[in-house]
């Protein structure tokens, strides 16, 4: 902790935080759609649409997807900052799971309100 | 009495091969392979999802790709991944917050967190594909 440079960096706090706040949305989804699931009427194609058509159900599923996505860039990038050494490469690896991601963020709002 | 334990010679190298996980670190591990996992197959799970909730069009054309086994393999894979990353989580959630720090607790919720997402692996998978 003493031979810190501080140059305006910070130390990881915000994505550890983020990574654990992530990680309790998607745990709490998780058992709101398992109770979901089971308050269906039948279980089909239809019933299973309807669900997700929901107005609040929507919204959930869509702040779930959201929070899967930052959750996996801080994931994929420790697994990145583990193993990838050379920092070009690093890099380019990085940009590529970013934009990834913001693309399957556009692609999940585009899924969930077409509905 | 702490001279005993420092003579002791502890291995200093890192060979996979040599070592031999506690049962933490192959939780912590495994922790790591499934959410690459999951990562890795993001656009699979969104297209299933997209036509899940899609038209009848959608739907049976999902259906008729989940029907392959190969396909039901890696699903049943990335329900493992899933519920592996979801019990593990919850886990390092409640060491992050002090709770089951020590070696015989955390030994123990290791191979509960095993012994649940196996279960539920088995008991979930064996209804969504066996009816």
């Amino acid at each position: 902790m003493q031979n810190r440079i501080v140059v305006g960096a910070h130390y990881g706090l915000r994505d550890w935080l983020a990574q654990r706040v992530t990680a309790t949305v998607m745990a709490l989804y998780t058992v709101f759609f398992v109770v979901n699931l089971f308050c269906l009427p039948e279980f089909s194609a239809e019933a299973w649409r309807a669900m997700f058509a929901g107005g609040f159900m929507r919204f959930a599923t869509f702040l779930f997807w959201l929070a899967l996505f930052f959750h996996a860039w801080v994931g994929v990038r420790d697994i990145f900052m583990d193993y990838i050494k050379p920092v070009g490469v690093r890099l380019i690896a990085h940009s590529v799971v970013a934009f990834l991601l913001i693309g399957y963020a556009g692609w999940a709002a585009q899924i969930l309100w077409r509905l | 009495m702490s001279d005993t334990t420092i003579k002791k010679p502890r291995p200093k190298h890192l060979d996979l091969k040599v070592i031999r996980l506690p049962l933490p670190g192959f939780v912590s591990i495994l922790h790591r392979v499934s959410g690459a996992g999951l990562f890795l197959m993001l656009p699979v799970l969104l297209w299933l999802f997209g036509s899940s909730v899609g038209g009848p069009e959608a739907v049976a054309q999902a259906k008729s790709v989940v029907a392959n086994p190969l396909v039901k393999l890696v699903l049943f894979g990335l329900l493992w991944a899933y519920l592996h990353h979801f019990c593990a989580g919850i886990r390092f959630l409640l060491l992050d917050m002090h709770k089951g720090l020590d070696l015989p607790t955390a030994r123990k919720s290791a191979g509960a967190v095993l012994v649940v997402s196996l279960t539920l692996t088995v008991l979930i998978g064996a209804k969504i594909f066996l009816g």
